[in-house]
């Protein structure tokens, strides 16, 4: 106990658990309505999107000349990983919205679009140009040297993201629950369900610059799943989630610390194990 | 077309439906619908449909399986705006008066897997969206629904478990909850057993008489409309018949709504 006392004494340790437990926060909050609205691959088509935008960041830093000015905040990837991502949102809504197109085929598409731009942009970029960051933590994570920019960032989605749920959580379960049933009772269904994807891009872009893109899918899909194995309300579901993904989020850090592992991979591993749990002592 | 003339634009309801015998009101109808033609990409789904549903009838809207039932009632409820025509609930635009309708979907497109009980089922009918936490005299109300309907057990088995009965019984009285003016059902009957249904058609007929209320539902049992309901519109994407179950339901007008006319035991007078 002490050991673990000692190590949250740091500061990049406390940085690093405040944006893990905030990412944890909205991950669960909005992973509910993901996973029952069948959109767990969103997470990793909006993710992928982000990569997109941070290709075409870094290539724009790189040919405006912000790279040689300095370009401090500038030059970090989520100033154009978050309007991708939010473009990308609105764009598979629209797609599923106007189509006979499934969920899974739009999101398909825009991923591998994003994708193929993304590494199309990084090629550009000459191999001795420092950007600040390094191309295998956008997709790997680096929860550990989480600076304060990307901490202020998660804290302003965060914020955004619990207020604007705390407005219209009923409205969406009801939407979530039956489209139809929601729409005979005034709520405006298709609205809330864009204002799902917007929200979600923008917890995914400002959490995969810390938790990696190839992780950042899991995160927001599986707390959620394991909750709902243990949940027969919805609103038991997100609280569930929420506590899933913040006490793994804390056992995935610490033991990374001790097993000199990746800090991700620990986080998701102890997510995975928690899903196991849930699935052999789910309640039938 | 057999049955009662439709109301004419603009012409007062009651003058459009007394012939059917009904007395005459100065009430508008519970349910207005004028001139709707609706269609799906090059699909005409509803020709040109009008009628007026006087209040504290129950109307049985039958037809064959695309004749646009379904999209009646959603036109009805404001889900489906036509391109032609306009539909009214008490003078209200469609959609514009959900507080004064109960209705109850089909069964079949519900989704089980959502997590949710009985109770909370109910409740979403009373607050127009779906409860973070019950309060006490939500459940005190939902639970009084749900005795109503005889699912009084159900109330906290979570809605994946109910059967095709019980989960009906529970829509139900999360329809009947807020005491609706008109009950709209779409194919209630379907997936339940031959009890259920019979237990189905006497609630709707206790509610209506205590409430005065007006009931619509789709069907495709032609016995079922023959013996509860005192208006049946027969649709087959056009108006084939309206009015009195005995002037509808005849071989003529099933005849041309279904291209014959099913199975006489079922409908014989």
């Amino acid at each position: 106990m002490g050991g673990v006392l000692e190590i949250l004494g740091f500061a990049f340790m406390q940085r690093a658990l405040a944006a893990g437990l905030l990412v944890a926060l909205m991950s669960g909050l909005l992973g509910t309505f993901v996973v029952q609205r069948r959109l767990s691959f969103l997470g990793d088509g909006l993710a992928h999107s982000a990569f997109g935008g941070m290709g075409i960041g870094a290539l724009a830093v790189v040919t405006f000349g912000v790279v040689e000015a300095g370009g401090g905040w500038l030059r970090h990837p989520l100033w154009v990983a978050l309007p991708f991502a939010l473009l990308t949102a609105l764009g598979i809504a629209y797609v599923r919205d106007r189509t006979d197109l499934s969920s899974d085929t739009a999101i398909g598409v825009f991923f591998a679009v994003a994708v193929a731009l993304g590494v199309l942009a990084f090629s550009r970029i000459p191999p001795d140009v420092n950007l600040g960051f390094n191309v295998m933590d956008l997709l790997f994570g680096s929860i550990l040297a989480v600076r304060t920019t990307e901490l202020t960032a998660i804290v302003v989605a965060a914020v955004v993201v619990v207020v604007t749920l705390g407005f219209v959580w009923g409205r969406l379960a009801y939407a979530t629950f039956d489209d139809e049933l929601a729409r005979t009772d005034g709520v405006r269904a298709r609205r809330l369900e864009y204002l799902l994807f917007v929200l979600a891009a923008v917890v995914v872009a400002v959490s995969a610059v810390v938790v990696g893109i190839v992780l950042m899918a899991a995160y927001l899909v599986i707390p959620a799943a394991a909750a709902r194995l243990w949940s027969r309300s919805l609103a038991g579901t997100s609280a569930r989630a929420v506590v899933i993904g913040m006490a793994t989020t804390l056992v995935g850090v610490v033991a990374s610390f001790y097993l000199d592992a990746p800090t991700g991979s620990a986080i998701i591993l102890t997510q995975a194990a928690v899903f196991v749990a849930a699935i052999v002592l789910r309640r039938r | 077309m057999r049955g009662l003339a439709p109301s004419a634009a603009g012409a007062p309801p009651a003058v459009a439906t007394a012939a059917g015998g009904v007395p005459a009101s100065p009430r508008p109808p519970a349910l207005h619908v004028h001139d709707v033609s609706v269609r799906f990409g090059d699909a005409l789904v509803l020709d040109d449909v009008r009628f007026d549903l006087e209040p504290g009838h129950f109307l049985a809207i039958v037809g064959p399986n695309g004749a646009g039932k379904s999209t009646l009632v959603k036109v009805a409820l404001g889900l489906i705006t036509p391109q032609r025509g306009h539909a009214a609930i008490f003078g209200h635009d469609a959609g514009d008066a959900p507080e004064r309708i109960g209705y109850v979907p089909q069964l079949k497109t519900f989704d089980r897997t959502f997590p949710a009980t009985a109770v909370e089922l109910v409740v979403s009918g009373i607050r127009r969206n779906w409860p973070v936490r019950i309060v006490k005299a939500e459940r005190a109300r939902a639970m009084a629904a749900l005795v109503d309907v005889g699912a009084e057990t159900l109330a906290d088995r979570p809605l994946a478990r109910l059967s095709g009965g019980e989960l009906q019984r529970a829509f139900l009285a999360r329809a009947l909850v807020r005491e609706p003016d008109l009950v709209l059902l779409d194919e209630p009957a379907t997936g339940v057993d031959f009890l259920a249904e019979h237990d189905l058609y006497d609630l709707l007929e206790r509610y209506q008489a205590r409430r005065g209320a007006t009931v619509a539902m789709v069907t495709h049992d032609l016995s079922a409309a023959r013996f509860h309901a005192s208006r049946v519109l027969v649709l087959n994407r056009r108006l084939h018949g309206y009015g009195l179950p005995e002037d509808v339901l005849c071989d003529e007008c099933l005849h041309e709504a279904f291209g014959h006319v099913g199975h006489r035991h079922a409908v014989a007078f």
